[in-house]
């Protein structure tokens, strides 16, 4: 199904990247082929990321986030592919590639992977060799991509570990990763995504898998590695406290798409979408003095190929208008600034009921 | 770790007692003996006072455990297997070379099904639901199905009408009595191949079903996506990571693929004409050869014992997540 295009209060998607835009994904679309139909798990996402800055990407399970990240890296498993749009980003010297042009196998895209832009995983558990040291890991990183020799590479895996707060650093170059608890290893997972000095890290869920007092550690310790080196952060999650912590920008996504994006205290305190508004409710308040029940969104994600028409979040959401929302996919809506939204709601005047769109 | 092998060792000696012991009483548990067979083979009538001289003199209407005692107390003290009834010979005469043979077809042919099986499973994982996949997927389900003796004898009339090849036994017939030489082994090796594919060929289709399985499973992990997000190339990737862990049950499985080549392949043996071990059991247990049979499986034990110790210590060696205590 295409966008509706409206003339105005569209945002302009085809401004150049500027300089101190790292990364900008327009209109990326990632399909997983399977023999079952296709899945469109990430249908059309846009967000920006600046230099040194954190991008928060927020939704439920199963809204594409992951993959999103994953089509940045171009490690999307098969039977995925981006099918279309644009993942722009901007490389050291300063030239703009096209990640979602490359071939996923090829040499540019692999110097990117571990040089530009590293990325962290949701299981500390499961991405470490269970076969080979924490060491040899981090040191084939540096191996790849930079020009130094084994010696001087165990000396800077040496002091990655130590910077990322592993104690005992030199005996522990030599430990296998089940010899390490939880929190060490996704210290070591980071120690091997910084290795090389990125402009961009990529962090999957990164405290999902972890306890609530090594989360808080894990999260400190990847702002003041931030601070240190001026890398920005790409930064998936599930869980609103984290983004209210760290965040500079978000994005709301829903089934594939954007739905709200804008700065941190826009989306907190100005939310606009149904959804981003559900989903800041559903929040747990100690201050709360009513004992009332936990606000939900009523119902689930819903199944991959039972995608509603117009706008996806139309069956579950409060503010439903009959004959447009199931009807209309609705555009982004520009608010204030970089603040935008896709909700009739607030496109509404401009809008008239599209016949094409109306299922037979 | 040399305490752990010691270990092991020591472990070894009451197993054996007991496979001995078992394999001993097993032997004896049919009804008769090997005079009670052998009349019964016999053409003429046989006079009851031979055949009673013949038994006291084979210790045959001792008790069960006077027998073993003697039989196992041989084998310590003096290393003496016992005597042969059918071949009238000492067992140590009849067991050794054959024993050396078996060794040698065993490893050959192991050695053959892991150069053949791994890199076709892998091939068959990474090239998973292509032709390509699905090709070998069927050959090795033929090769599964297949029985070997089957194979063999199909092989064999093959080799024996379009190339005019002798191809039964494991030396040409000049050789078959002939002392060991330079001329002897390398007649051994020329004929060494036909038994080797034949007795791999099961093998191979089924550590290629599992070498599939294994590495399948582990393509998909999270610490493959997070090497190949670190910037490392497919090739290097899939021989550093997923095939180097999925080689590890393979490892374990020399445990049990060893024992089976050893004994397992009798009928195989037989068809083939191969001086090995297992037509050998096959025959003394027809005859209720006891000595003999009671040897054979003792020193199938023993093999059987020691592929386990040292696929064990294999995977202890190349596998960091198991500790040897």
């Amino acid at each position: 199904m295409q966008p509706t295009h409206t003339k105005l209060d569209h945002v302009d998607d085809t401004a150049k990247i500027d300089n101190q835009t790292l990364l900008d994904v327009k209109d990326l679309k990632t399909h997983f082929f399977t023999d079952e139909g296709v899945v469109k798990a990430v249908d059309g996402v846009n967000l920006s990321l600046k230099r040194g800055e954190t991008l928060c990407v927020v939704g439920e399970s199963g809204c594409g986030k992951s993959v999103t990240a994953r089509s940045i890296l171009r490690i999307v498993p098969s039977p995925g592919e981006i099918v279309s749009g644009e993942i722009n980003f901007q490389q050291r010297d300063g030239e703009v590639i096209d990640l979602a042009g490359m071939n996923p196998k090829g040499r540019e895209i692999r110097k990117i992977r571990g040089g530009e832009v590293s990325m962290i995983f949701q299981e500390p558990m499961s991405s470490l060799s269970p076969v080979h040291t924490i060491g040899s890991q981090i040191m084939e990183a540096i191996l790849l991509h930079l020009p130094v020799s084994r010696q001087e590479a165990r000396k800077r895996a040496v002091s990655m570990l130590d910077l990322v707060g592993i104690p005992r650093p030199s005996e522990q170059l030599d430990a296998y990763s089940f010899e390490l608890s939880g929190g060490m290893r996704q210290r070591a997972m980071i120690a091997i995504a910084l290795a090389c000095e990125p402009q961009l890290l990529i962090a999957d869920e990164p405290t999902t898998a972890l306890d609530v007092t090594t989360q808080a550690n894990i999260l400190d310790l990847i702002r003041d590695l931030q601070q240190d080196s001026g890398m920005s952060v790409l930064f998936i999650t599930h869980d609103l406290g984290v983004v209210a912590e760290i965040a500079d920008d978000v994005v709301v996504m829903y089934l594939g798409r954007d739905v709200e994006s804008g700065d941190v205290d826009s989306i907190f305190h100005d939310a606009k979408h149904p959804y981003t508004r559900a989903l800041l409710q559903s929040i747990p308040r100690y201050d709360s003095r009513e004992n009332r029940r936990l606000y939900s969104i009523k119902g689930t994600v819903p199944h991959p190929f039972g995608r509603p028409n117009g706008c996806p979040f139309h069956p579950r959401c409060d503010d439903f208008i009959a004959d447009r929302c199931d009807s209309i996919d609705p555009p982004r809506h520009s608010i204030k600034g970089e603040h935008s939204v896709r909700c009739l709601l607030y496109s509404a005047a401009d809008e008239a009921p599209s016949n094409k769109d109306v299922p037979s | 770790m040399l305490w752990y092998i010691a270990r092991r060792i020591i472990y070894l000696i009451p197993t054996l007692l007991i496979v001995s012991i078992i394999a001993f009483v097993v032997i004896q548990l049919p009804p008769g003996d090997f005079l009670a067979s052998l009349i019964s083979k016999a053409e003429e009538t046989v006079d009851q006072a031979q055949v009673d001289a013949l038994r006291e003199r084979y210790g045959l209407d001792e008790p069960i455990y006077v027998q073993y005692w003697k039989w196992i107390s041989g084998i310590i003290t003096k290393g003496d297997f016992g005597r042969s009834f059918e071949w009238n010979k000492d067992v140590s005469d009849l067991i050794w070379e054959r024993l050396g043979l078996t060794v040698v077809i065993s490893l050959l042919t192991l050695a053959f099904i892991w150069i053949v099986a791994i890199p076709i499973g892998i091939y068959s994982a990474v090239k998973k639901y292509t032709i390509g996949d699905y090709v070998v997927t069927v050959i090795g389900f033929i090769g599964l199905a297949i029985p070997n003796f089957l194979l063999a004898l199909v092989l064999m009339y093959i080799a024996f009408r379009y190339f005019g090849q002798s191809v039964g036994g494991l030396f040409s017939p000049e050789y078959i009595v002939a002392e060991w030489s330079l001329d002897r082994v390398l007649d051994l090796l020329s004929h060494l191949w036909l038994p080797v594919i034949i007795l791999g060929t099961a093998g191979t289709a089924a550590l290629i079903r599992v070498m599939r399985a294994n590495l399948l499973d582990e393509l998909s992990k999270l610490y493959v996506d997070a090497a190949r997000a670190r910037g490392l190339s497919e090739l290097k990737l899939l021989f550093k990571y997923p095939v180097r862990v999925a080689l590890n049950p393979l490892v374990s499985a020399v445990a049990w693929v060893f024992p089976a080549l050893v004994s397992g392949s009798a009928i195989t043996s037989i068809v083939l004409n191969l001086q090995t071990t297992g037509p050998l059991l096959y025959r003394s247990l027809q005859a209720q050869d006891m000595y003999l049979a009671g040897s054979l499986i003792l020193l199938v034990s023993v093999l059987t014992i020691i592929g386990t110790l040292v696929s064990d210590i294999l995977l202890a060696w190349i596998d960091p997540r198991i500790q040897l205590q």
